[in-house]
Parts: C-alpha cells; sequence; structure tokens
C-alpha cells in the first residue's frame, strides 16, 4: 500500500468501507471527515467499518488545505456552517501520508453525449425506456453510466434488462412504442427509465432515489392522477435505491403521453 | 443496567436495546426480526464480524482472490486475521468457495475465496 497515515473525505458508504479495508491493509485511519451533517453511509457501516476499530467521524467538516512536495505530509480541516462554507478559526492541522476521497460519483457520458443522446439533468446520465434504450434506437445503456447505484445486484439485473432490450432489437422483434412518461416529485429525486412503452407485455420495475432521510413515510405511485400504489417504509434515504413494480395491465390502460409519478409522503 | 447498539445483521440498522443483569441477558428491545435478537446477544457475550479481504496469487490471472470468513470470526481477532491473511500467498486456479487458509488463528472458521481466477 503506498501511505499508512490516512485522512478519508467523504462518508459514504465508499468511504466507510474504504476505512475498514485500509485499516485491515494495516494503515492508521485518523478521520472520516463529512461535510454534511450526516453520513449518507448505512448505520451498519459506520458501526462495523468505523466503530469497530475506534476511528473517528467529523462531521460538518472538510479539507481546507493539504500541505507537502513531493508527498503529502498534512491535510488541514475546519468545521462548515450550514451553507458548507467552512468557518474561519476552526481549521485544524492533521499529520498524514494519503488523503483518500470519496466524494460522489458522475456517469462517464463522452460516448452518450458524443452521440447526441439527451442527458437527464438528475441522473447526468442518458434518457431511456423500460429495455434502458436510449433515443438512439439500437442504443442502451446500463450500470453506472446510466445512474450511480448503491448495490452491485441492481447493476446485475439492469445489465440483464438492456441485454434482452438489445437481443429483441436484433432479433427484429421491436414494435414502435408508444411511450408513457415517469416523473418522481414531492421528494422523489429521478426515476429510471424515464419513459415506459405502455403497450408492453410484462410488468415494468421502476427505480427510483430520494431527497432525503425519511422514517416511517409512504411511497405512492399514481398513474394518470390514479394512485396505484401506496406502501409505507419504515425508511427512505438518498444512499438506498428503491423500486416499485408498475403492472402490465394498468400501464396498458394508460393513454400515450401519460404520466407515472412517485412520491413520497411524510407521516 | 442496559445496552445500546446498532443492528449490523441487515442494511436497516435497528436500534438495539439489552437488558442486562448480573451477567444476564434479561430482555432485547428495538429489534424487527429473529437476527436482531441473536446479533444483540451474541454482541454482549461473544461479538463476532464476517471478514472480507484479498489474499495475494502468485501465478495468477488476477494478482489477488477477494476472500471472507466462511462464519463470523471474533471481533477482537479481525485485525490479527487481516494480518495473517496479508502474509500468505495462494496459487491459480482458485474456485468459488475453494478454502484459502483451514482453521485461521485456532478459530475453526477457513477462509474461502469469493472469486475465481485462471493461472496466468
Amino acid at each position: 500500500m503506498p501511505g499508512r497515515k490516512v485522512v478519508i473525505l467523504g462518508s459514504g458508504d465508499i468511504g466507510l468501507i474504504m476505512a475498514r479495508r485500509m485499516t485491515f491493509e494495516g494503515a492508521e485511519v485518523k478521520l472520516v471527515c463529512e461535510l454534511m451533517p450526516y453520513s449518507s453511509g448505512l448505520t451498519r457501516n459506520i458501526v462495523q467499518c468505523l466503530n469497530d476499530f475506534n476511528i473517528p467521524l467529523r462531521l460538518s467538516c472538510t479539507v481546507v488545505g493539504v500541505h507537502g512536495k513531493e508527498r503529502l505530509e498534512g491535510v488541514t480541516i475546519a468545521n462548515v456552517d450550514e451553507t458548507r462554507k467552512p468557518i474561519p478559526g476552526t481549521e485544524e492541522y492533521i499529520e498524514c501520508d494519503t488523503l483518500l476521497l470519496s466524494v460522489g460519483l458522475i456517469p462517464e457520458n463522452e460516448l452518450s453525449r458524443g452521440m447526441g443522446l439527451t442527458l437527464d439533468r438528475v441522473t447526468n446520465g442518458p434518457v431511456v425506456n423500460e429495455y434502458r434504450e436510449t433515443e438512439l434506437p439500437g442504443v442502451f445503456a446500463c450500470g453506472n453510466v446510466l445512474h450511480v447505484h448503491d448495490l452491485v445486484d441492481y447493476v446485475t439485473l439492469e445489465s440483464q434488462i438492456a441485454g434482452e432490450g438489445a437481443a429483441r432489437y436484433i432479433k427484429g422483434e421491436v414494435q414502435p412504442a408508444e411511450y408513457v412518461k415517469t416523473k418522481g416529485i414531492n421528494g422523489v429525486r429521478y426515476v429510471v427509465p424515464q419513459h415506459v412503452n405502455r403497450k408492453s407485455e410484462s410488468d415494468v420495475k421502476l427505480y427510483f432515489r430520494v431527497g432525503d432521510v425519511y422514517k416511517n413515510a409512504r411511497v405512492k405511485v399514481s398513474c394518470a392522477g390514479k394512485v396505484v400504489s401506496d406502501k409505507k417504509k419504515p425508511k427512505l434515504a438518498p444512499g438506498e435505491m428503491e423500486n416499485v413494480i408498475i403492472k402490465a395491465e394498468v400501464l396498458n390502460a394508460m393513454k400515450p403521453g401519460g404520466e407515472i409519478t412517485i412520491q413520497v409522503e411524510a407521516i | 443496567m442496559h445496552k445500546d447498539m446498532v443492528c449490523v445483521a441487515c442494511p436497516l440498522g435497528c436500534s438495539l436495546t439489552v437488558e442486562i443483569e448480573d451477567d444476564k441477558i434479561i430482555a432485547v428491545s428495538g429489534n424487527t426480526c429473529k437476527r436482531g435478537d441473536a446479533y444483540a446477544r451474541s454482541e454482549v457475550t461473544n461479538p463476532t464480524r464476517s471478514l472480507t479481504s484479498t489474499v495475494k496469487v502468485c501465478n495468477g490471472k488476477c494478482p489477488v482472490i477477494p476472500v471472507k470468513s466462511a462464519r463470523p470470526l471474533p471481533k477482537k481477532l479481525l485485525i490479527d486475521c487481516a494480518r495473517e491473511l496479508s502474509k500468505i500467498e495462494v496459487r491459480a486456479p482458485i474456485k468459488i468457495g475453494d478454502v484459502i487458509l483451514h482453521n485461521i488463528l485456532g478459530t475453526g472458521v477457513d477462509i474461502i475465496a469469493t472469486n475465481c481466477t485462471r493461472e496466468k
């Protein structure tokens, strides 16, 4: 390993798991800094990746300076206010030879952009249908190029959906589609896929993410204004992808150009 | 006395409380399933964790192979076990489930491969 004394910036699941990983590899993880007042990682990861090894987690805190020339010698951290700006006078020097940045992922869309595909402003990935086919027929997108996933299991499932779609396309089994849109409102940040063929012969699973932490909330799904599902969820968090299934018969009953909305209601 | 903890059995992360009297567990509350009850009892008496790491492969297509403990290990031995794994090197081919290290540090728990690799 290239370093021995580590500071980690970012306390999502990747930052937390890297803290444990580097500890196992013989490093001393001195601190995990988190800009936000909460960690976006799972509580179980805070317990078994930080608390188990007495690694401190500093919330509302960020790295404001890095020191050293040939090699990192230390970082300066500072507390941040509600607007995430460093508070002068709270700076603290921490000696370390490694700074691990775990500050979020962005889909790599050089190819998608080059092909002129429409990108979703929230996911930063291309707009797709239920087979993960982009607006360009025969071009499919899945995995972190489409939207950033928390669990690899979802990436596998998504690749199978796109693979099935690509096979149908090659075999010429694709009939002209009549799309209905999907939309996240009231706390739902985004929905993938962004549009679905209302003539779909099978049920369609919609994946979505919320923008805040909710305890005991309801997830409501409406098709053309009519509520088709209303489920209680003990916990919803921005870091955890959720999904709902839209039945084929519900889709078939919709009019072209209709809208499926997903929303959260706090109880 | 009582002890508060967060369950790590699944991603839900229930807040648990264990009531203890004269070194005996009287009650577990806050759990929403049986696994939470078992976790709380083990956490008070003998805390355990699954270990995941990597082990070097000397002749493999991949330079390292991911491994895990076949069963949870005593929590206090985790770092020692990780150090033990950093010392060893295995030979390809390796299949998923192959025992990489038998009975690590006398715990009775095997370390097994969670991926496969062919020879270089």
